[in-house]
């Protein structure tokens, strides 16, 4: 009996501590608590957790509590993209603000091969940062990407690998998560983020200016600034000799990279389109010759409009159609910046000539 | 007096808690990568023994002894511990997000730390009175902060050094704990 009342009275002993402490517990998160904001726990939720830091926060908790009290921007998580940035907005309550374009690196050096030739044989450790300080690098250009691995090496996603034959750094872009680790890692600066869905990429980033950088490499961008002014859309600026492009404003028409001497300026003209007037729509309206920045719509009132070789794709006219009548459509030529509406007054020799093809496309 | 001295001694220095008895090694070797951090743990800790000294006196005393029931003294002196880890957690909290934010899983995980229970079932051993357990505790936990101190700034510079790559983090860390361990072996024999 004794036995049993000794269990008894140490399980009362127990619970009874227990309760008090449990009590005491309940009393001390009264007086200890710290609010904390839901929105946060659920913004943490919806972040990917890769803790990569790209956001400029302290990991992903770092940056659901900043975006919680209002001192962040939705949309800045590269990882989690677009997808992230609706969820986040949804939780916020507010309108995701466009800033979805994913971001890739982009590789601003073409100098590969013959284009830019090593100036001497280097034989020392194989990382770029290494390389770099080595005789400004060991390429002729010395902003040159060196091809050594660096950042192939700082990508934590596998996304960027060093070209084997062209020896240098190449993006997979639907592997790039936009942590931008490559970017701190590169010693020569060659790695900028980039919109995923550009049409052209500034393929140069030395800050130099003249037509001697050719003999370095005949790929480097030399200033000219011919790019800016081909872009039509005051899409581009010159910046430390060097164009930087405006996505937002840019509609790519590559007119650019027609424009570029050198080939710095990439663009992919393969997928270039052209517009197409359908010529029974067509009633001769002449909006879209005003529209085109390029001479490239041919007809005057009241005629049926055509478009000429000069045409870049950029879909303005198109978009501005009212009886749309204007379709985008694959190229049947590449562009030829010659053939394009004369004015009125000079007597049209290549006018006559070029509608007979144009007029079989129709 | 004398039983004071020996008591800060010989809790600090010689039956270090860290260095000489291997109490609390988990958060040792997890919280020592900062010195910050490391002088938060300790304060925890130091925090947290001083009150669990206190608190597990009276409940020995009071309670347990009174009703004959000594043999419930672990389990008691965890509840009394659970507890006080979770007051010390919302203070931080309260006080200091970064500390808490730096401190993590660790800080909940002194309510396992061998090192807490250590102390309190020690006071008992050692027939300490009131007074003399709440010493015990906090020169046990300022030893252990001393040890967890030096600890992280032997691995501040070691992470700066140029290690080779096998023995980067936890095996470096493991052999300056031993070597550190040998060094505190050299207070045996003072008291």
């Amino acid at each position: 009996m004794s036995g049993i009342l000794a269990i008894v009275i140490a399980a009362l002993v127990l619970s009874i501590l227990g309760l008090l402490f449990g009590a005491g517990l309940g009393v001390a998160d009264h007086f200890l608590k710290v609010p904390t904001n839901p929105k946060v726990a659920e913004l943490r939720e919806v972040l990917p957790g890769a803790n990569c830091g790209a956001c400029g926060y302290p990991g992903c908790d770092g940056y659901a509590s900043a975006v919680g009290e209002g001192k962040a921007e939705i949309g800045l998580c590269a990882v989690g993209g677009p997808a992230c940035a609706a969820k986040m907005a949804a939780i916020m309550g507010v309108e995701s603000n466009g800033a979805g374009t994913k971001l890739v690196a982009t590789v601003a050096c073409q100098g590969y091969g013959e284009h830019c030739r090593p100036k001497s044989t280097y034989e020392g450790i194989q990382d770029c940062v290494a390389a770099a300080l080595v005789n400004s690098g060991t390429k002729a250009c010395q902003y040159a990407c060196l091809g050594l691995g660096t950042c192939e090496r700082a990508c934590p996603f596998g996304a960027i690998k060093v070209d084997p034959v062209k020896k240098i750094a190449v993006v997979d872009q639907e592997k790039c998560q936009s942590c931008k680790k490559c970017v701190a890692a590169c010693p020569q600066h060659v790695l900028s983020m980039q919109p995923i869905d550009r049409v052209v990429t500034v393929g140069c980033h030395n800050p130099e200016k003249g037509i001697a950088l050719k003999e370095n490499c005949d790929r480097a961008c030399i200033g000219c600034s011919a790019c800016e002014k081909a872009c039509q859309f005051d899409a581009i600026q010159m910046v430390n000799n060097v164009p930087v492009i405006d996505y937002t404003k840019c509609v790519g028409c590559m007119a650019c990279a027609d424009a570029c001497p050198t080939g710095a300026m990439q663009a992919d003209f393969d997928s270039r389109l052209e517009a197409y007037i359908n010529q029974e729509l067509c009633v001769g309206c002449n909006i879209c010759n005003k529209q085109c920045k390029f001479d490239a719509i041919e007809g005057g009132l009241k005629e049926k409009h055509r478009v000429l070789g000069a045409c870049t794709g950029c879909g303005l006219c198109a978009q501005k159609c009212p009886r749309k009548c204007i379709t985008m459509r694959e190229r049947r030529a590449p562009r030829n910046k010659m053939d394009k509406a004369k004015p009125l007054a000079t007597p049209a020799k290549p006018a006559p000539a070029k509608p007979a093809p144009q007029g079989e496309k129709a | 007096m004398n039983a004071v001295l020996t008591i800060l001694i010989g809790s600090i220095f010689v039956n270090n808690f860290a260095m000489s008895r291997f109490y609390g090694i988990c958060p040792f070797l997890g919280v020592s990568k900062k010195l910050e951090t490391a002088f938060g743990m300790g304060m925890a800790v130091t925090f947290v023994m001083a009150i669990a000294s206190l608190v597990a006196y009276l409940v020995n005393q009071y309670l347990l002894i009174a009703f004959n029931l000594e043999y419930l003294q672990v389990i008691a002196f965890i509840l009394v511990i659970a507890v006080l880890v979770q007051i010390v957690e919302m203070i931080i909290r309260k006080i200091s997000p970064g500390l808490y934010q730096a401190l993590g899983v660790y800080l909940p995980l002194i309510t396992t730390n061998c090192a807490v229970l250590g102390v309190a079932q020690l006071n008992v051993t050692e027939g300490y009175n009131l007074v003399l357990s709440v010493l015990n505790g906090v020169a046990s936990a300022l030893g252990y902060t001393l040890a967890i101190c030096l600890f992280a700034g032997i691995r501040e510079r070691l992470s700066l050094g140029n290690l080779p790559k096998w023995m980067e983090g936890f095996p470096g860390a493991m052999i300056a704990a031993g070597l550190m361990a040998v060094a505190f072996n050299g207070f045996s024999g003072l008291i």
